[in-house]
């Protein structure tokens, strides 16, 4: 009895952060300018995208080099929702969430006696191949693709408010309802058995653990965020195409994760974070060292390959990691 | 059944060239336990520096030496230089499942941006040293030409020099024990890590040939081998990572499947036919064809 | 002093030690028996010895030249070879190439293929399966095959970890027959490190008792044997 009110205060006090960091970001949201409120929308997508993988790698262990492929899906799905069905913008999310997880389920399925590198090449495939179908298919638009537009935020916000703002507030209001729903996923049974799938398969069997479907339903879950990202990303270049979800943008997810830290949910955030700034960062130093046009296209994926291979030889679960080992010897010194 | 006759004849001569891709991981795979993404990178760079050598003296096959040169010496320093601090700072906790594959990923686009940053994205040709027109036949010109009868005798010659490396001399009986069983090789006396490099440098260069024969009929650039590495790994695993032989089976299925699926169904659904393909086998065999009971498992 | 002189070896696995303070003499042409339980320490011995695992502290000399922090290969090059437990024997190579495997480090195919000879002369059921996957052999030729192997490099030392392990007493009669034979007959120092404590003191110089990483009793063979307190603990008799 005990347990579960001690559980319910936990899952109240958790709500109340997140409604108070809702706020606080909101608050930002209104003092800052447009580029950076955009930014924010695309930190706030690659924040659920990481998600996916923190929940299908970090914790169940399968590697996906194919969530770029998942997301995909989900953009597409809203955008043929919104278009065709001329749905509200709310229910086409609903359909991005629900197609990409049935898509996961599929692939889930498929990929469940699979692993390591037969995992990798797979998603892979997956990766490269996905986006190839929209080139074929005239009613997914083609290369050009199809436009997702959300329509303008409503009258009532008044006239400052911008199309970016609205961006940034769906997608915002987005990350952190997935973000809490992640959360508990994770802190409940579910994350507990896919890490113990993910570190001793062997043992996890013989404790009855049936270890295909719990790595279907991660599957499903992972790709329902992924989903949802993408039919954000849809959203905050208003356009769904093959060119957005590219083999590139698989392996950055991929790399961003494992930069925070692929199993904690917190570093999302940061992984985000770095996602976003790492262009930036990259033309403001290609700029003042006056490189030609070869500098500007290639530094970014310079910087991010150097940090990621640092990350892996020094950080590999993520800067957390080491901060606990720091505080653990300080601990043990005292 | 002429169509038949040249879809198999491509699918040959496109497999043959993935056949080599999936070689090279399969061997670095044996003997590291490492799927090297970065193959990809090395073999890009290697094909450019042949691509240099064979413009400047307008001779392909001074470029191809240059390229397996220059893949045998980039194999060999990126076990010496990477690989081998990877593995001194063993990875355990969650990030062990993805820190190898991750890191080489991370390897492969270092490797990608340092030559735009050299070479720039705009494509370049290689003069190929064979004629790509199609091979007449009396009345009929078939999609096969000389440039394909090369890349397969090419290819071929390759692999039969691997087989009698790895079959016949000291140094293959060293590269094979140190891949299936490392500790019983050390305690006979093999330097296993020396051995390995060999393993790597053999697979880089093997890798440089295999960009030079594609850039012989396409454009290089920063991401030209990207279908390569793709189709390479999915032949590598079609194949079952555990065997050479079954590398080059499963990319020869591949190369005549997707060629196949382009010549009787239609062009741009090649990687979803790649992909179909894969998922098939594994379907099948989830440790790939040439998977017998007891395989070697990461 | 010439043979294997350990001292005060220690050998941890992370915070756990799995040798503690281990001391004893081997001299030149005696076979020494390790003896102990499952989990004693034996097998983390060899493998301190030949390299394969780093030693804490402590030393170890063969011929007066220290063993320990050498590689596994280096310390072959130095005359000691050492048959791993279990699997040591590659089954996907031939028997042939197993035995090949034994020499190429000497860069000398007449000198490998004269030891290889000489093995089949000990072992002739090997010369008659030389081109055979070694996955086809039983266990006891297995073993054959893995400790012919370690004789193509024509050591002095030799370390051989639980070779009854898995066979039929039998086999197990005959391989610690033939291991006694050879080693009299190539003047060989062995370290034989078995559960089967009584098959192996019988062809013992000397016994060295394990217990929990710790040397718990040594001296001549047939002194154990003869102790009925000795026996009674680790023999079970």
């Amino acid at each position: 009895m005990e347990l579960w009110l001690e559980a319910r205060c936990a899952v109240r006090k958790k709500i109340a952060f997140f409604i108070l960091l809702g706020w606080l970001l909101l608050f930002i949201g209104d003092r800052i300018d447009e580029l950076r409120v955009y930014q924010g929308a695309q930190i706030a997508m690659y924040t659920i995208a990481l998600a996916s993988i923190v929940l299908l790698t970090g914790y169940s262990g399968q590697i996906s080099l194919g969530n770029g492929a998942m997301m995909a899906v989900g953009g597409y799905a809203a955008a043929l929702t919104l278009n065709k069905l001329e749905s509200p913008v709310w229910f086409a999310f609903l359909m991005a969430v629900f197609f990409s997880a049935l898509f996961g389920a599929l692939l889930g399925t498929a990929a469940a006696r699979l692993s390591g590198p037969y995992l990798a090449g797979t998603t892979l495939a997956l990766a490269v191949g996905l986006p190839e179908i929209a080139n074929q298919f005239a009613f997914l638009g083609g290369v050009p693709g199809i436009l997702f537009d959300v329509g303008f935020p409503p009258a009532r916000f008044g006239e400052e408010f911008t199309q970016y703002k609205w961006f940034f507030w769906i997608a915002t209001f987005l990350a952190l309802l997935s973000l809490f729903i992640t959360s508990n996923i994770l802190q409940s049974r579910f994350g507990r058995t896919w890490s113990a799938i993910r570190s001793n398969p062997l043992a996890a069997e013989l404790s009855g653990i049936h270890s295909s479907r719990m790595k279907i339903l991660a599957f499903t879950i992972s790709s329902a965020l992924a989903g949802l990202a993408g039919a954000v990303l849809a959203m905050t270049i208003s356009l769904v195409a093959p060119g957005a979800y590219t083999l590139t943008l698989s392996f950055a997810l991929v790399t961003g994760a494992v930069l925070a830290g692929v199993s904690s949910l917190p570093g999302v955030l940061l992984g985000a974070l770095i996602l976003v700034a790492i262009p930036e960062i990259a033309d403001v130093l290609a700029n003042s060292w006056g490189g030609g046009e070869n500098f500007s296209n290639y530094l970014p994926g310079l910087i991010v390959s150097l940090l990621l291979i640092l990350s892996v030889i020094f950080t590999p679960n993520g800067p957390g990691e080491n901060l606990r080992r720091h505080h653990h010897k300080k601990a043990s010194e005292h | 059944m002429q169509k038949l006759l040249e879809t198999l004849l491509i699918g040959v001569s496109t497999g043959s060239i993935y056949a080599l891709m999936s070689l090279a991981l399969v061997l670095v795979w044996r003997s590291t336990r490492v799927v090297n993404f970065a193959q990809a990178g090395q073999a890009m760079l290697s094909t450019y520096i042949g691509f240099e050598i064979a413009s400047r003296t307008e001779i392909f096959w001074l470029g191809l030496a240059g390229a397996i040169t220059a893949g045998a010496l980039l194999g060999a320093g990126v076990d010496f230089f990477f690989m081998r601090v990877l593995f001194k700072r063993a990875v355990s906790g969650p990030a062990a499942v993805v820190a190898p594959v991750i890191a080489t990923l991370g390897l492969l686009g270092l490797i990608r941006s340092i030559v735009g940053l050299i070479w720039g994205g705009e494509f370049k040709s290689i003069e190929a040293p064979a004629s790509k027109d199609g091979f007449t036949i009396g009345q009929t010109t078939i999609p096969f030409s000389a440039l394909n009868l090369l890349i397969i005798a090419t290819v071929s010659l390759i692999l039969i020099t691997l087989a009698i490396i790895f079959q016949r001399t000291n140094l293959g009986l060293s590269l094979r024990a140190s891949a299936y069983a490392p500790e019983i090789a050390q305690l006979a006396g093999i330097k296993t890590a020396q051995t390995r490099t060999i393993g790597w440098a053999i697979a880089g260069g093997v890798g440089g040939v295999a960009g030079m024969l594609v850039t012989s009929y396409n454009f290089l650039s920063p991401y030209s081998l990207d279908l390569l590495l793709v189709f390479g790994f999915i032949a590598a695993v079609i194949g079952g990572l555990e065997s050479m032989v079954g590398s080059v089976i499963g990319a020869l299925t591949l190369g005549i499947g997707l060629t196949f699926i382009l010549n009787y169904i239609g062009t741009s659904l090649v990687f979803i036919g790649g992909f179909a393909v894969l998922i098939v086998v594994l379907l099948l065999k989830p440790d790939g064809i040439m998977a017998r009971g007891k395989v070697r498992r990461a | 002093m010439s043979g294997l002189q350990v001292s005060a070896l220690c050998v941890s696995h992370g915070a756990i030690a799995a040798l503690r303070a281990v001391s004893f003499s081997v001299e030149v042409g005696q076979l020494a028996a390790v003896i102990g339980s499952n989990g004693a320490g034996k097998t983390t011995l060899l493998r301190a010895l030949s390299g394969l695992n780093k030693a804490t502290s402590g030393s170890a000399q063969w011929s007066e030249c220290e063993m320990l922090g050498a590689r596994p290969d280096a310390l072959v090059r130095r005359g000691i070879s050492h048959v791993s437990e279990g699997k040591s024997v590659i089954p996907e190579l031939s028997v042939k190439e197993n035995l090949v495997l034994g020499g190429i480090w000497r860069n000398n195919k007449n000198d490998t293929n004269a030891a290889i000879a000489e093995v089949v002369e000990l072992f002739p059921i090997l010369g008659q399966r030389m081109s055979h996957s070694a996955d086809t052999l039983s266990g006891g030729e297995r073993q054959m095959l893995a400790i012919g192997r370690a004789l193509v490099s024509r050591p002095k030392l030799l370390l051989l970890d639980e070779p009854s392990l898995g066979l039929a007493p039998l086999v197990i009669e005959q391989i610690f027959s033939t291991i006694d034979q050879l080693r009299r007959k190539l003047g060989l120092t062995v370290v034989l490190v078995e559960q089967n404590a009584m098959s192996a003191l019988e062809i013992a110089d000397i016994g060295i008792i394990i217990n929990l990483g710790e040397v718990v009793a040594s001296g001549k063979a047939s002194e154990l044997l003869d102790d009925p307190a000795l026996r009674a603990a680790y023999l079970g008799y």
